[in-house]
């Protein structure tokens, strides 16, 4: 197996060829903050969080969907990067409607975590208010857009997991959002099998399960790398 | 903006403007630490503390709950800002508009205090439904729920809904000595 060397804040690391950048943080132990990535699904870098400096390089580069490099010299935190992260999590509350007291997914949803991590302490942007829909067509699950922070968590295990590929993207920025089959309620779209993976990995309260209310939603984030190692490498978790 | 030293006794407020008063009642929960701060600070003005109507002059250290959602609240804001060293966003409807602020969902935020008077008013009434009238009496709502910070500028943050009594506590003790808590991590920031 060959191996690249670089160095994350200072610090020596080697990981294997084809390693992303996040990995090589991690082996660094540098805690890179990560919301859309899931072990198990394909990066997208849709939610900038995870983004590094790299030296030599004119742009910050998504450590999660950049191959690690020999001889890169990365920095995870420096306090360009820090406000970065800051900006961004208040971006995400403010374009939304995020009410984390009445939230199914209050004490246990990622970008209340993130919100933590990054230091938010309150929105410096105004609250947009946008109007957007609550599709609780589904007999089990309900789809609130108001919490949605489209990292399309849900569009990849439907897709890659579960072989059912119910989500896409519809329309462009401010606009864009999730939908369901040919942008028809989910209730309808007969491809999905109601297998309830896109709830357990939305890192949200946008999917949830009707029998939660408020605080009671119980994500599962682990499946989808558990189930890529049994069916590529048959590998169970207890083996 | 920073209180007073603490030799002569802190002058604190606490004030309530568009909250459930849940932020209060957090205050209460303080238990026996509401002794060792009463030793330590003059409650000028509260609503679980004093009686005193009009906003004192001087005050070192308020803690806001609510948001501000009609003219009572931003002229009582104004008044804080103006006679106040230290305002802190007390409680997420402080911080963030939190459930009070829903109201600006309705009519895309635009005047979303006719929007939500004929929803209660009139939609949702019998046949005899009329919208309030009572100038001087009940306060105009504005038209746009809005964080304290939009309205006049916020020393301190204390989110939570309502922030727990530890961590209030946490907030205040440094403040009594003229420090500055420090806001980190899950104990002093989560919202909800
Ligand atoms: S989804 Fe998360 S951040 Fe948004 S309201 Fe719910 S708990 Fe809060
Ligand atoms: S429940 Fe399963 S099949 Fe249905 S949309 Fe979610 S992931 Fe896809
Ligand atoms: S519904 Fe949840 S998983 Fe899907 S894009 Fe929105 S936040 Fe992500
Ligand atoms: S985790 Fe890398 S961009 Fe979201």
């Amino acid at each position: 197996m060959s191996v690249v060397t670089l160095t994350v804040n200072g610090q020596d690391v080697a990981v294997p060829a084809g390693a992303s950048l996040l990995e090589a943080t991690r082996a660094a132990e540098a805690n890179v903050p990560t919301l859309c990535h899931l072990e198990g699904l394909t990066p997208v870098s849709s939610c900038r969080l995870c983004l590094v400096e790299v030296e030599g390089s004119g742009k910050l580069l998504p450590a999660c969907s950049t191959a690690a490099a020999e001889g890169m010299v990365v920095h995870t935190h420096t306090p360009r990067l820090r406000e970065y992260r800051r900006m961004t999590v208040e971006l995400f509350f403010a374009e939304g409607n995020h009410v984390c007291a009445v939230c199914v997914a209050n004490t246990h949803c990622e970008l209340q975590d993130m919100a933590v991590t990054v230091g938010m302490d309150h929105s410096r942007f105004p609250y947009q208010y946008p109007q957007r829909p609550v599709d609780a067509t589904h007999p089990q699950f309900t789809l609130d857009h108001n919490r949605c922070i489209l990292c399309t968590r849900c569009v990849r295990v439907c897709d890659e997991i579960e072989g059912a590929h119910v989500w896409d993207i519809g329309s462009r920025g401010g606009q864009c959002h999730i939908v369901a089959g040919l942008d028809e309620p989910w209730g309808q779209v007969q491809a999905c099998t109601s297998c309830g993976k896109c709830v357990d990995v939305c890192p949200t309260g946008a999917l949830f399960r009707n029998s939660d209310t408020t605080a009671e939603k119980q994500p599962n984030t682990t499946l989808p790398a558990l189930l890529r190692t049994a069916r590529e490498q048959h590998r169970w978790h207890n083996q | 903006m920073t209180p007073s030293p603490p030799a002569a006794k802190l002058r604190l407020a606490t004030v309530w403007l568009a909250g459930c008063s849940g932020c209060h009642m957090s205050f209460l929960d303080l238990d026996e630490f509401l002794f060792d701060l009463a030793e330590k600070v003059d409650v000028v003005f509260s609503p679980v503390g004093t009686d005193v109507k009009i906003y004192p002059e001087n005050v070192d250290i308020a803690l806001v709950e609510g948001a501000v959602a009609n003219v009572d609240n931003l002229e009582l804001a104004l008044q804080v800002r103006q006679r106040t060293g230290l305002v802190i966003s007390f409680g997420d409807c402080a911080v963030t508009a939190n459930v009070p602020g829903l109201r600006n969902l309705l009519d895309a935020g635009h005047d979303s205090a006719k929007a939500v008077l004929e929803r209660g008013y009139l939609e949702l009434a019998d046949a005899t439904g009329q919208l309030p009238f009572a100038p001087g009496i009940v306060p105009e709502l504005l038209p746009r729920v809005l964080p304290l910070h939009e309205v006049i500028p916020v020393d301190l943050y204390l989110p939570g809904c309502p922030p727990s009594a530890e961590r209030i506590r946490e907030a205040i003790t440094p403040l009594l000595s003229g420090e500055r808590p420090v806001q980190e991590g899950s104990a002093m920031l989560r919202f909800g």
